[in-house]
């Protein structure tokens, strides 16, 4: 009897460990709302499949969840996926030994991948120059421009026509000020929009080498004429009382949301927090741009994080890992998060269900962004940005920008040094990373 | 059993001992090694490539004119945290000193902000300067001030001198008081009755008598406003506007987490600790020379 109980224990105990779920640790910085619904995909994943089992975890900022994975390789339990922000894409790529690009992975485990289903700007984020995709686009974003139509009645503007150009912008600030509005146009992400996306969306480089995208060996070059004279329009606007410069990250928002600034250039993930809180109304629309610039408005380049697959993984988890990525690249996948979370839909096999569904005739704000980002086919110069180091990159052009704005430095002066500060830091990360 | 001061045993000593030293060996020691040894090396963030470059890294730290800043503003910060610090929890340890009536009561409350932990400490204040719903930056605007630390980097510095300074001065009310109540009253009798004003009194037998107090307070705040303010500057201004307030340590983690510069943020780190024991070896042998025990 106790014999029989005992090979029936030990069969039971084989037979579950031929059945373990192998398990995928994927580390995520998406907090609140986003969070759940990433829990909820990974979810629907582990339900719709026995063999993996996708463990989402939050790990803080993208900055906080970054360093603790370049800390767990160097101890040897890294995740098997991570979510990195776009400005960490060249410290990743340069990872050679680290990481394991996507394409690859999908091919070893003979899952079907078709980097052309991905939009235009997205794609090419995240490609090598011979056009193989290192990382699984995820959350895109892009820069908009949201403006408060009860403020602009007031003002004796138009609330249906918002500006178009910075010329118009400018216009709008001077009445809106004169209307009593205490503050006339603020902004987010300084770096991202006022000199990346900008850049991008005048068709002029942020740097050489397609921004990086083709080598290290790339000089940034936001001091042109056009970036000075921007740069001097804000630091005019400041001077005069109708910009009211916020902070580096999302804090803008804030001051739209509570009608302090009747103008706001944003993310279009912002739409959610403004939705909720804002007591007014208001629309969203592109950014502007200044018209006399040939060419302009090109495209807008994409914000957000994509996910990178760590090296030294089992083949067994790698084939998990195919799945789940071609599970998250289904149409309706797609759609579900860019409908719940404000983020581009980044497939155009998406983007076309969504618009089939109606849900843009009831939510036109939430097009705009993709529009933007597929305005025309994407040159040399808005295809995306690929810099070393960019986390301190971004840091220096925002110090430089801040030192505009309170009106410490000139303009020209400012974006020089910029250069000058980042071209180090860019070499010092070519260097870093040779062979 | 007899009563020793001595211990009997060989190893007894060295096993409770040891316990301590193990920590002190690998909080401390072991980081302090390996950051002395990474100063000497170029690596990307992975540790998958690395070169030894011997002091290029030192060398390029003082090429930079923003670390050379950062010397500046982490003088004035400590100077300021310290000075004030130390200033004001006397005052108000001798005022507290003289109150009768809810003595405890006073003393509770004065020593209360100690159990704040510095970045809380930090977020505090920041929501009460906040620039568009702080409630200090109403009453800041009803005089006409126009209060705004996201753009101004002297507004940013003082925020966190105040944030810092507050937390610190309860610790500091706390010493100088004991030290105040460990003055024999029969010598400020005596001064009292020779015809001393109070003020006189202060200066010549109080502040003499307090000077073990202030000197190990002093060596305690700069060692504070170096190293324990980052939880401080991290909460609230994390180094900006435009690096106003990028204190040495913040640079030291900014540059090593945020931007993965591993090899300079560890020559900022050796950089630091040697600054310090600088400044302390030069207090004791100073400074301490004017301490009356």
């Amino acid at each position: 009897m106790i014999r029989k109980t005992l090979f029936a224990a030990l069969a039971l105990a084989f037979a579950s460990g031929a059945q373990a779920q192998t398990e995928i640790q994927w580390w995520h910085s998406m907090g609140g709302a986003l969070g759940d619904k990433v829990n909820e995909l990974a979810g629907k994943f582990n339900a719709s499949q026995k063999d993996y089992k996708v463990v989402p975890t939050f790990k803080g900022s993208y900055p906080e969840s970054m360093t603790a994975a370049i800390a767990a390789f160097r101890a040897g339990n890294a995740p098997h996926v991570l979510q990195v922000f776009e400005v960490g894409t060249a410290t990743m790529m340069a990872a050679r030994g680290a990481i394991l690009p996507v394409h690859k992975l999908m091919k070893d485990a003979d899952e079907p991948f078709n980097p052309k289903a991905y939009i235009g700007p997205v794609a090419g984020y995240y490609t090598d120059s011979k056009g193989n995709m290192l990382s699984f686009p995820f959350n895109s974003s892009t820069a908009i421009f949201y403006w408060n139509k009860d403020a602009f009645k007031k003002a004796g503007l138009d609330p249906e026509k918002p500006p178009r150009t910075w010329k118009e912008v400018v216009a709008a600030a001077e009445k809106l000020k004169a209307s009593g509005q205490q503050c006339a146009y603020t902004t987010s992400w300084p770096s991202w929009i006022h000199i990346e996306n900008f850049s991008a969306w005048h068709n002029v480089p942020i740097g050489t080498k397609e921004n990086g995208l083709a080598g290290t060996d790339t000089q940034f070059q936001f001091n042109t004429p056009l970036h000075v004279r921007h740069l001097t329009m804000l630091q005019d606007l400041a001077k005069r009382g109708m910009f009211s410069y916020a902070g580096r990250t999302n804090q803008g928002g804030a001051k739209f949301t509570s009608g302090e600034c009747a103008m706001l250039t944003e993310s279009t993930g912002g739409q959610a927090n403004v939705r909720r809180g804002a007591k007014f109304n208001w629309a969203v629309t592109q950014i502007p741009y200044w018209d006399d610039v040939k060419g302009a408005p090109q495209n807008a380049i994409i914000g957000g994080a994509s996910l990178w697959v760590m090296g030294g993984k089992t083949n067994n988890a790698y084939k998990g890992v195919a799945r789940f990525f071609s599970f998250l690249s289904r149409p309706e996948i797609q759609m579900e998060w860019h409908k719940a979370t404000g983020y581009v839909p980044i497939t155009y096999a998406a983007y076309d269900m969504t618009k089939k569904s109606g849900f843009y005739k009831e939510n036109p704000g939430a097009e705009v962004a993709i529009k933007m980002l597929t305005n025309k086919p994407a040159t040399a110069n808005s295809k995306g940005l690929r810099f070393g180091n960019f986390v301190q990159g971004r840091e220096v052009i925002e110090e430089e920008i801040e030192a505009v704005i309170s009106g410490k430095k000139e303009p020209k002066a400012a974006l020089d040094e910029a250069v000058r500060r980042g071209n180090e830091i860019l070499r010092k990360f070519e260097a870093a990373n040779k062979g | 059993m007899e009563k020793r001061v001595v211990f009997q045993s060989k190893w007894l000593p060295y096993a409770l001992v040891a316990p301590q030293i193990a920590v002190t060996i690998v909080f401390f020691f072991w980081p302090a090694a390996q950051a002395v040894y990474w100063s000497f090396l170029v690596q990307d963030p992975f540790g998958l490539s690395t070169t030894f470059v011997w002091f290029q890294n030192y060398a390029e730290l003082f090429r930079n004119q923003h670390y050379l800043d950062s010397f500046r503003i982490t003088a004035i910060f400590s100077t300021a945290v310290a000075v004030s610090g130390i200033v004001i929890s006397l005052l108000l340890a001798v005022m507290a000193d003289h109150v009768l009536r809810g003595a405890l009561a006073y003393k509770t409350l004065l020593i209360w902000p100690y159990a704040v932990a510095p970045a809380i400490a930090g977020i505090l204040w920041a929501f009460i300067f906040a620039p568009s719903i702080g409630i200090a930056t109403y009453v800041l605007k009803r005089y006409g001030v126009d209060w705004n630390w996201i753009v101004n980097g002297d507004q940013a510095m003082l925020l966190i001198v105040i944030a810092a300074t507050w937390k610190q001065i309860s610790y500091n009310f706390l010493f100088f008081l004991a030290g105040l109540q460990s003055i024999p009253r029969s010598l400020l009798e005596a001064a009292a009755i020779d015809g001393a004003t109070p003020l006189r009194r202060f200066w010549t037998v109080v502040f003499p008598l307090l000077s073990p107090v202030t000197f190990y307070l002093l060596v305690i705040n700069i060692v504070y406003a170096f190293f324990g303010t980052f939880g401080v500057v991290d909460a609230t201004t994390q180094g900006g506007p435009a690096a106003d307030t990028q204190i040495l340590v913040y640079k030291v983690y900014h540059d090593g987490v945020k931007a993965a510069d591993l090899g300079g943020s560890a020559a900022q780190s050796v950089i630091l600790m040697i600054i310090v024991i600088a400044l302390t070896v030069v207090q004791f042998r100073f400074v301490e020379k004017k301490v009356q025990y």
